[in-house]
Parts: structure tokens; sequence; C-alpha cells
């Protein structure tokens, strides 16, 4: 008898936890919870997070996440309107917004990303056929920076645009948001991730950039041989410079000097020019008679006077 | 929990534990069961770490470094949050290391670090994000795969950001200006996710033209080179030159101005003879006149060879003489 009793104590307690077990769950901090009974939706999605009650057994627990979820698009080929064809990688961020419609319309989060899928593919292919490259690639009309010595050549001229990357994305979160409207889902950001030529066009893109390039290192030759050819030229005026003015100088010290020259002389031989032609014709006689002249002599010389008289 | 136990033993009746009994082994359950949720009451959070505590999945409160005591595990749950630890994101290549915390899909890193720049040309960027977890709260419960909406973000940055570039700027001047710019916009997208990070900084590791376009960069560059070399070598002519005619240019002045000198001293000496000459011979002029003769002859005489005295009577002696014969000039 007592051991019956105990036997039915433990039946009761394991019937207890059971029920228990069954009503109550926790809903986590990342979660949001729609209760169905039989399939029927009951009462309001749970969002709030915390143990909640339930009907025990009949009652099903469905589960959704509640945070932020990732949208990873494919890497499409697609054509702009320039018809340039470009890679094209995108992501979005969504959450369920109702638990409930999402769960009546999309079942699963595998089934919203492909419902995403189909919407923001195609919007974004729709969105780049309407725009050229330079839309999807640029921001902003934003100045290039560069150094003074590398601008860029003006050959190609760089377009500007009107719209710009951030637009474009907007554009395509427009659109696609009301596409999602009635699924239960929001779509909160969109974004290209990455864009890229397809091979074909990244092979011209190369050849385009390498001719570019050559012109840059052109025109830094052309620059170098000019100005080097600028600095010998200059080399040569100053060189000229230099040396004509030295002589223009040195004349004219030595012109003073000669003049200075000129009038010491004819300031001193002027006191008595008969004396000096005297002392100049003595000068000039015993320089330039020497051993190879023949001197003839007449005996009424100044000299020879005595020799004659003395005969 | 038990329930093994309990439905086990009252079901063979003649099988009789010897020593445990049905009591005592639910006792023990319990106790091994209290145990474990004791043990689940202490938590030691690490230095760099904040606990985040959940009770029944709903967020409590945050716990900081230290040995903290929570209710058992059923009722609260405790992650754990590096929030002091910086972490980092490569994009473009990766440190080959086993234990990087996020494991990467098998793309290839070009896909990662090709992107287009403003002029509609290719570079290769590549760089590193580190970053830091400010909110553990937003961290842990609003973004679903933080770590993969992160890389999203930085590439989808980092390319809006380039885009707006010209590939020379990128290449060249606009390095830091790219990484501070990344830094603040991923830094609002950050907050408008709620992903609860703190971008700590944005490092450009190499920006570089794609391969097949490397060679002309490089060509770039040499022309560059080129470019100074011509320029230093004219510069270096016109160094060698120039100060040399400077100085050359002195040595002519100077000579200049030897010659002058030279020529006035010389000019003030004479002078200055003549004078005192001039003086002595005022004092007795024929005398001095008459001595300054004599003694000129007396100097010349001596050095001629053939001297022809002649009788101052004779006349039509010219005819004889051979002039010139002897002499040459």
């Amino acid at each position: 008898m007592k051991k019956l009793g105990g036997l039915f104590i433990f039946i009761l307690v394991v019937a207890a936890v059971i029920v228990a077990t069954g009503s109550l769950y926790v809903v986590d901090e990342t979660q949001q919870v729609v209760i169905t009974r039989f399939g029927e939706p009951i009462g309001e999605p749970i969002t709030t997070p915390g143990l909640k009650l339930k009907f025990p057994f009949v009652d099903t627990v469905n589960r959704f996440e509640k945070r932020f979820l990732a949208w990873d698009g494919d890497r499409n080929q697609l054509p702009t309107k320039d018809k340039r064809f470009i890679y094209v990688d995108t992501y979005a961020r969504w959450r369920i917004t109702d638990p409930l419609k999402f769960f009546q319309r999309l079942r699963d989060v595998r089934g919203a990303q492909s419902r995403l899928d189909d919407i923001l593919d195609g919007e974004t292919r729709n969105t780049i056929a309407r725009y050229h490259l330079i839309e999807v690639v640029r921001s902003t009309n934003r100045e290039f920076k560069a150094n003074d010595d590398l601008v860029e050549s003006n050959d190609r001229v760089i377009e500007a645009i009107t719209f710009g990357r951030g637009k474009l994305t907007e554009e395509v979160l427009a659109t696609a948001q009301t596409r999602v409207g009635d699924l239960g889902i929001e779509i909160l950001d969109f974004r290209f991730k990455r864009l890229n030529y397809v091979n074909e066009v990244r092979q011209e893109v190369y050849a385009r950039m390498i001719s570019e390039r050559n012109r840059i290192a052109e025109k830094f030759r052309a620059e170098g041989a000019g100005e080097a050819a600028r600095i010998s030229g200059e080399k040569d005026k100053v060189l000229k410079e230099i040396q004509s003015e030295a002589y223009r100088d040195a004349q004219i010290i030595k012109g003073k000097a000669d003049a200075e020259a000129a009038d010491l002389y004819a300031a001193a031989y002027n006191r008595d020019p008969d004396f000096y032609r005297f002392m100049k014709s003595m000068e000039v006689l015993e320089n330039t008679l020497d051993s190879n002249t023949t001197l003839l002599l007449g005996t009424d010389g100044d000299l020879l006077r005595y020799l004659e008289r003395m005969r | 929990m038990s329930d093994p136990n309990i439905r086990g033993v009252p079901r063979p009746p003649n099988f009789k534990p010897p020593q445990f009994s049905p009591r005592w082994i639910l006792t023990a359950a319990l106790g091994i069961v209290v145990l474990v949720m004791v043990f689940s009451m202490g938590h030691s959070i690490q230095p760099e770490e904040l606990g985040v505590v959940t009770t029944f999945g709903s967020y409590s409160r945050t716990i900081e470094p230290g040995f903290r005591v929570t209710w058992p595990a059923p009722i609260q749950k405790v992650q754990k949050v590096p929030v002091q630890r910086q972490l980092k994101q490569e994009f473009g290549f990766r440190t080959v290391r086993a234990d990087t915390r996020s494991q990467f899909d098998s793309r290839s890193f070009a896909e990662e670090s090709l992107m287009l720049t403003g002029d509609l040309n290719v570079a290769e960027v590549s760089w590193i994000t580190q970053y830091r977890i400010d909110d553990p709260f937003k961290y842990l419960f609003k973004v679903d795969r933080v770590s993969h909406t992160f890389r999203d973000m930085n590439e989808a940055i980092m390319r809006a950001v380039i885009g707006d570039r010209s590939v020379t700027e990128v290449l060249t001047v606009g390095r830091q200006e790219i990484a501070s710019e990344v830094e603040v916009r991923l830094q609002e997208l950050c907050d408008s996710y709620e992903t609860g990070i703190k971008v700590d900084q944005i490092v450009l590791q190499d920006v570089t033209p794609p391969d097949e376009v490397k060679p002309s960069f490089n060509e770039v560059n040499q022309a560059q080179q080129e470019k100074e070399r011509l320029i230093n070598e004219a510069r270096s002519e016109f160094n060698r030159i120039i100060p040399r005619a400077r100085g050359e240019a002195q040595q002519v002045l100077q000579e200049a101005e030897g010659y002058a000198t030279n020529r006035v001293n010389r000019a003030k000496g004479d002078a200055a003879l003549f004078n005192e000459l001039l003086s002595a011979y005022k004092r007795a002029p024929d005398v001095t006149r008459r001595r300054i003769y004599l003694e000129a002859m007396q100097d010349i005489y001596p050095t001629i060879k053939t001297k022809v005295v002649i009788d101052a009577d004779l006349k039509g002696l010219l005819p004889l003489l051979n002039l010139g014969g002897e002499t040459k000039p």
C-alpha cells in the first residue's frame, strides 16, 4: 500500500513536470514567437523575451528571428545603359516585422531569402540597366586630387554624374520595399557590395589603363628632356654673361690705369719737353745700338773732336 | 531528469538492488542536478570581457570582470563578450593563422580587393579593419551573423569611397584620406545597423594597380625618375661650369687690377725719376747734359764691334763702304 502510494506520487510528479514543460517556454532576446493551435494562430505574436505560458500539447511555438538578417545577392553579370557588362554583388539587411504574416506568406527564413532574391536581384537588374556605369561607381561629383606632376591626362573627359550610387541604391530599396510590404518583412538597407568589369571588358580597360600610363610616362620623359635643355641653355647664357662682364670690367680697369699713367707721364715730361727728348734719345740709343751696328763716327762729333785735335 | 531511475526501479519486483534503494538513487540524482546548478551559478569574467546575463532568454544585466554569481543554469545564462579585445578583419588577403575568429568563404581574394575607381579604372585595394565590440547587448541581440554583415559593410563602404577617386589618387596621395573617410562612414553604418561595433582603425595595406597593368605604372615611375635624372644631370652640368666661370672671371678682373696697379706705379716711378733728374739738370744744365751724353756714349761704344772713324773733312767716302755686307738686321 505504501509502495503504491509512493508510485502514485512519482507518477503525479512526472505528469506535473511534463505539463509544466509543455506549458512553459522561453523566448530568447533574439526571437519572436507565433503560437499556433493545431495550425491556427492564437493571439498576438510575442515579441518580448522571457518565460512565457501556453496551453500544453496543443499549442505549438513557432520561433522567428527578431534580429536584422543578412541577404546576400548573387553575383550577377549585368549590362549598364551604356552597354558595359559588369558584375554586381549586392547585400541587404532585412528583418521580420510581422511574424504572423511572415509565417503565413513565407513560412521560414529560407523562403524569405528566396523571395528577396527574386525581388532584389530583379530590381538591381532594372536599375543598373537604366543608368550609365559611372552612376553606379561614383557617389558624388567630387574633384579628383593628385600630385601636381601626376595630373591625369585630359584626353578622356571624366564624366559627371547626375544620380550617383546612393541614389541608385535608394531607388532599388524603395521599389523593393513596396514589393515586400505584405510579406511581414522590412528591408532596411540595400547596398552594392562589389562592382567589377566582366573579364573581356576588364582586358579592354587594362589596355586603356596601360596606354594612359604610357602617355603619362612619355609626358614625364619629354618634360625631363625639356627642362634639361632649358637648364643647359641657361647655363650657356650665364656663362657668356659672366665671361663678357669680366672682360668688360677688366678692360675698363686697364683703360683707366693707362689713362692715369699717361697723365702722370705728361705732367712730368711737360715740365721740360726738351730735356725729356734728350733723355729719351739717350735711352733709345742705348737700347738700339748693339754689336751688329756699324758706327761711322765723324771727327767733328762731340766726342771725337778731341781725337782730331790731339792728332 | 531522473525518469529512467524512477521508472526502472519498480518494474522488476524480484530484483532487489543490494545497497541502492530507489529513494537513495533519487536523492543522488537530485544531488547531482543541484550540484551542476550550483556550479553554473559562478562565472569568472576575464579582464577583457563583459558578461551579458539573460533571465529566461531576456536580457537582465551586464556583469563586470571578476567572479560573479547568477541564478543557476536554466534560469539565467551568461554570454561572455570580449569588449576590450581588439578584433580585426582582413580584406584582399589573409594572414595565415589557424586561430582567426571567423571562418571565411573560399572566395578568391582578388574578388575582394579589385574595385572600380571614379575614372572607371581598376585598382586593387587590400586593408585591415580593426574594431572592438562596444555594446555587447546590441552585438548579441540586434544583428544576425554580425561578422558576416560587418564584412559586407566594409566592402560596400570601401568601394563607395574608392569609386569617388581617380586611380592615380587612390594609388598616390589619397591613402590617408581614404582610410579616414572609410572609418567615419563605416562607423555611421555600424551605428545605423545597431551592430554594437566600434571601428578603431582602417589600415590600408597594398594599394596597387592590377597585375596586368603594373608594368606600365612602373614605367611611369621610371619615367618620373628619368625626368628627375635628366634635370639633375643638367643642373650638375650647370653647377660644374658656372662657379668655375665665376672664378675665372674673378681671375681676369684681378689680373686687370694688377696690370692697372703696375702701370700706374711705373708711371709714378718714371715721373718721379724724371722730376728728380730734371731738378738736378736745372741746377747745372750744361754740365749735366754733357755728362749724361758722354756716359751714354761710354755705354754704347764698347758694345759696337765695327767702328769707322772718318775725318770731318773727308768727303765721298760713302761708296767705299760695304754697307749691309756683314751686318744682318
